[in-house]
């Protein structure tokens, strides 16, 4: 049986980015999460990063040194939850 | 800890800024430094709708945008990365609702074929043909260019950065510029928060915050920045290729290759300045639109809307090169909305402006001169 490591956590569900794949790209010298978030497309899926942002702040807490506080936090922006194309354009009649 | 000193110093750390600088040091300049404010992709370019096409109204953007293809498809080679650029050739559609909007798609096209560029003029039925969901009530004829397409604009930033870097170039985030220091009509030196550095080479790539940089050493450069909001979908079957434009409300859309369906549209009375905020008014009147067109997308879900700014100027066409005003400073700035797409092009030819080489395209026209002669050149295909 293949070795499980935690390089293989899902850490956005969204769009299907594993820890290792976060891992890889702070070590390739991107700490700041927003440049995290447009190489991977994590968090730019329907939930917007509700599980993986922290996930992914901590782990570049880690591997940096720096402080949680440190560390700039990706925007969520509306929806809050998806909502239909013709649900938003009945909203405006 | 910033230089002390540097050959050139490039503000901005969108797709322009990270183009000129990879372009300078595989050219095997030295001493070349990146600035940006935040962090990179952080203006235009990771705001963008990110859009390639060769369909433009001016002589020189269709002789760049060609050249702009060009160094799409040899991109991955070129900056030798691992990075999925996403490209994609899907096409570029723009519709006409009045016998006005569609004789200037005729001239445009005209142009276009007469620079080799393949595009040409559709009827409604053949429009139909390629995108049967589209409702083409009121369309009376379209543009057309199956070249045109998509492209990751962040992981195209990044892949520059990386070559850049490998090539020696530093690249400083979260550092603003707050001053440039001029001698007698000469650039001096650069002064940000974290320090100096002394330069006699500045480039302004600073995209709409460019109207600033420009008062640091005198200029009044014509750019007003102004928001611009787009959403996207969740990912579902690919169901369509192109960007479809409408020039009847300004609505536009595409299904990137990840599955989502980019939406946005043109709205005069939209808020200028640098905010970066979005409205409610936008989703629902931009979804009332867009399903007016494409009734298949009813039960698709928004998951997320964003907005950036345009640098808008006069003449909705950029401002490139040297000035007469202030030796070594170089500008790069008032895309008005299509910049990404220029970054292989005028990433070259700023390169060889700041080095002295003859530009492999002559870039005189978008002089910022031309405000002071008044020799505008108005790019009537803008999004």
């Amino acid at each position: 049986m293949e070795k499980f490591t935690d390089d293989d956590v899902i850490v956005c569900r969204c769009e299907d980015v594993t820890l290792g794949q976060i891992r890889e790209v702070i070590r390739r010298g991107y700490t700041d999460p927003e440049e995290i978030k447009r190489i991977t497309r994590a968090g730019m899926g329907p939930c917007q990063g509700k599980t993986c942002r922290d996930i992914i702040i901590r782990e570049v807490a880690r591997i940096t040194g720096k402080r949680i506080d440190e560390i700039p936090v990706p925007t969520y922006r509306p929806p809050s939850k998806p909502i239909k194309v013709g649900l938003l354009a009945e909203e405006s009649d | 800890m910033l230089p002390v000193s540097a050959e050139v110093v490039i503000i901005g750390g969108g797709v322009h800024g990270c183009s000129i600088a990879y372009h300078l040091a595989s050219k095997g300049m030295h001493g070349v430094v990146v600035l940006e404010q935040k962090y990179l992709t952080y203006g235009g370019t990771g705001r963008s709708a990110a859009g390639i096409r060769q369909q433009f109204g001016t002589e020189i953007n269709c002789r760049l945008a060609k050249e702009n293809i060009k160094g799409f498809i040899r991109m991955k080679e070129e900056l030798d990365t691992d990075f999925d650029l996403e490209l994609e050739q899907g096409g570029y559609m723009w519709l006409a609702y009045t016998e006005g909007q569609l004789n200037q798609l005729r001239e445009n096209v005209r142009l276009q074929s007469s620079l080799g560029i393949p595009s040409k003029i559709l009827n409604p039925d053949e429009i139909k043909e390629l995108i049967p969901l589209l409702d083409v009530e009121g369309v009376l004829g379209a543009s057309w260019c199956a070249e045109d397409g998509h492209v990751n604009p962040h992981r195209v930033t990044f892949a520059y950065y990386e070559a850049a870097k490998r090539l020696g170039v530093k690249f400083y985030t979260y550092t603003k510029v707050v001053d440039i220091e001029i001698e007698k009509d000469k650039v001096k030196a650069v002064v940000t928060d974290k320090g100096k550095i002394s330069t006699r080479k500045v480039v302004n790539a600073a995209g709409p915050w460019g109207k600033e940089i420009g008062k640091m050493v005198g200029l009044d450069i014509p750019v007003v920045s102004e928001r611009h909001q787009i959403m996207v979908t969740e990912p579902v079957n690919r169901i369509i290729k192109p960007l479809i434009l409408c020039q009847d409300d300004g609505s536009y859309w595409k299904q990137e290759p990840t599955g989502g369906f980019l939406i946005g549209m043109d709205n005069p009375n939209e808020k200028k300045g640098y905010d970066v905020g979005v409205t409610w008014q936008f989703m629902e009147e931009v979804s009332r639109r867009v399903l007016k067109k494409m009734p298949i997308l009813r039960d698709v879900r928004v998951v997320r809307q964003w907005s950036g700014p345009y640098d808008i100027t006069p003449d909705s066409q950029s401002i490139v090169g040297p000035v007469e005003e202030v030796e070594g400073f170089y500008l790069d700035v008032g895309w008005s909305g299509h910049g990404l797409q220029f970054a292989p092009s005028i990433g070259r030819i700023m390169s060889e402006l700041i080095i002295g080489e003859e530009p492999f395209i002559s870039v005189d026209v978008l002089s910022f001169n031309r405000f002071k002669t008044g020799k505008l050149i108005p790019e009537p295909a803008c999004i």
